[in-house]
């Protein structure tokens, strides 16, 4: 992680006021920390911050008002409810596996906060610029799934349990298709660094490849586990899944992961299809990147707002039979498309990116139409549930 | 990069001991605890001690392929083996290979510490401080330690592809056995 060129409020300032009175190596340390600190801080914030438009715009979608006694427009609201967390009494089951039962909401959170260090907020704005950066996303990401395991397990309680097997399931799956459609970007920006990715986007990639975006949309959606894929935490049928013996600040930890990664994933869309900070210039490139997060947010937290609850099988079926089948032809196109457009040195001209667009557009719509058309074909032949004779004690036997 | 500078590698070389020591103390945990969902998670512990003794040896590629398999694939799939798996509590039984697991650690330990040790590692440094690997060696050498990617990629689906292809098939025979497993009869 070189921080020697240039970063986040200047990286050698904040050395250099350490290094007067701390040996170099110790100064170098507690430098990175401070900025850690202030990054996981402005997350946490943020966070905070989108827990209350969360709670406001699912309010308007349902025709109702949401929080807005405390403070200006119910502003202070996270607030309160941090409060109330903290002050909850932290229970743990006296049959659980104690030290596993606390770490694992750390678990779950840390590999959200680590995904922060490489993204590229602005030209210069950013604490690293790894060169894997793609791929040290999916494999930070994946470290979730361990968190969610260890939650059940160490609860010794069967809904929990169940709630985390599931969830797995889920998350493993949706990784997959998750990866590959971003395997399509990285082939287009012929980099892994998530800077080379922005440079490329002449044209954003949410134009150049409709189908990778759509697909990474969908299983980035699965991934933070929200409607319509809340099946870890399907209320009605789980009680609240892996997390159903958290309480107090261990519980809120869990939130906290759980509202941060809708804009961890909003900001890796930006990253990836919407551009990142390009723009046009008036705007600086830091606020155009917070511009389309929040778009993206919105967008999100619209489906949330309008999708009901798909069931475990319809949502294991959806990623290998749809998603899996959608990302796979994504990956040729797009292979077969930057053989031919490719120069000499791997760029691609604007020109290109266009012709590419126009043909993934025709091609996306296609492919989409067959999908539900083959997928949707099943739906009709499925056998219609009897019911049983419990359920209805006064009906007439037949 | 870390590892220029006295200051630097002092830095470095503390996380090198604070990575070492612990991925020692978790893969011991790994043997001797009782409990085999803690020890998993030990595993994981030191399966993230490799993955950071890479991105020290600037193999940041190899390292972020560690976790993606290791943490994110393989130890979920062993966590489910062990939940799947009856009288969990009990941990884990003796069993008659003790003995000679033991004598062949040590032997295999023995042997990667003699060759560790004995090996002398900066043949490279040494090569270029004494001259005798040319100026545009040497700029080569730099240009493919400071992106590994491109390299590693050439290497895989070029120069060693049919290795490459013939690990693919064993892959998809695994998948089409674990389907032909579970199908229903």
């Amino acid at each position: 992680m070189d921080f020697s060129e240039t970063g986040i409020l200047s990286f050698h300032g904040i050395y250099g006021i350490f290094a007067l009175f701390l040996p170099g190596w110790l100064a170098y340390a507690v430098t990175c920390g401070v900025l850690a600190f202030i990054v996981i801080n402005a997350m946490v914030m943020s966070t905070a911050l989108y827990t209350w438009f969360e709670r406001r715009m699912i309010g308007r979608f349902q025709a109702r008002l949401g929080p807005n006694r405390w403070g200006p427009f119910g502003l202070l609201q996270p607030f309160a409810d941090v409060i109330k967390l903290i002050v909850k009494e932290d229970t743990t089951p006296s049959t659980a596996d104690k030290i596993v039962f606390a770490i694992s909401p750390v678990i779950l959170f840390a590999p959200t906060v680590l995904t922060i260090a490489i993204i590229p907020f602005g030209e210069n704005t950013f604490l690293g610029r790894l060169n894997i950066g793609v791929l040290f996303l999916i494999g930070v990401t994946s470290v979730n799934t361990i968190a969610v395991l260890a939650a059940g397990w160490a609860s010794r309680n069967k809904y929990a349990m169940l709630g985390s097997m599931r969830g797995v399931a889920m998350l493993c799956s949706y990784e997959v298709p998750m990866a590959l459609a971003i395997t399509g970007v990285v082939l287009i920006a012929n980099s892994l660094s998530l800077y080379d990715v922005v440079q490329a986007q002449s044209v954003p990639f949410l134009i150049v490849q409709p189908l990778g975006f759509l697909v990474f949309m969908a299983a980035a959606s699965a991934e933070m586990s929200r409607t319509p894929f809340d099946q870890i935490e399907a209320e009605s049928e789980l009680g609240a899944g892996y997390h159903t013996e958290y309480s107090g600040m261990k519980f809120a930890i869990f939130q906290l992961a759980e509202f941060m990664a809708p804009i961890v994933t909003s900001i890796l869309a930006v990253v990836l299809f919407f551009g990142g900070t390009r723009g046009f210039d008036p705007i600086p490139g830091q606020l155009w990147f917070v511009i389309k997060v929040v778009l993206v947010l919105f967008g999100l937290l619209w489906i949330r707002a309008t999708w009901p609850r798909l069931r475990i099988d319809q949502i294991m079926g959806f990623a290998w039979k749809g998603l899996f089948a959608l990302a796979i032809l994504n990956i040729f196109v797009i292979a077969i498309e930057v053989m031919l457009f490719q120069d000499g040195e791997g760029n691609i001209t604007t020109r290109g990116m266009w012709t590419m667009a126009a043909v993934n557009w025709v091609i996306t719509i296609a492919a989409i139409a067959i999908m539900v058309n083959v997928l949707g074909g099943k739906k009709l032949e499925r056998p219609t549930p009897k019911p049983s004779p419990l359920a209805n004690m006064y009906a007439e036997a037949d | 990069m870390l590892g220029q500078g006295t200051e630097a590698s002092l830095l470095a070389d503390i996380v090198f001991w604070v990575i070492a020591v612990s991925s020692i103390i978790a893969a011991l945990a790994v043997v001797l605890l009782k409990d085999l969902f803690r020890a998993a998670l030990f595993l994981i512990v030191s399966f993230l001690g490799v993955a950071g003794m890479f991105v020290l040896l600037r193999a940041e590629f190899l390292a972020v392929v560690q976790v993606l398999v290791y943490v994110g694939a393989i130890s979920v799939l062993i966590i489910f083996a062990i939940l799947m798996t009856r009288d969990v509590e009990e941990g884990s039984p003796a069993n008659k290979f003790r003995l000679p697991m033991a004598i062949f650690s040590a032997l295999f330990a023995a042997v990667a510490i003699y060759v560790a040790v004995s090996t002398n590692w900066n043949t490279l440094e040494l090569a270029i401080a004494s001259g005798a690997i040319a100026e545009e060696t040497t700029a080569k050498i730099t240009e493919v330690y400071s992106n590994t990617i491109p390299w590693i990629g050439r290497l895989l689906l070029r120069d060693f592809v049919l290795a490459f292809e013939v690990a693919s098939v064993v892959l998809l025979a695994a998948l089409i056995g674990a389907l032909a497993l579970i199908r229903e009869r």
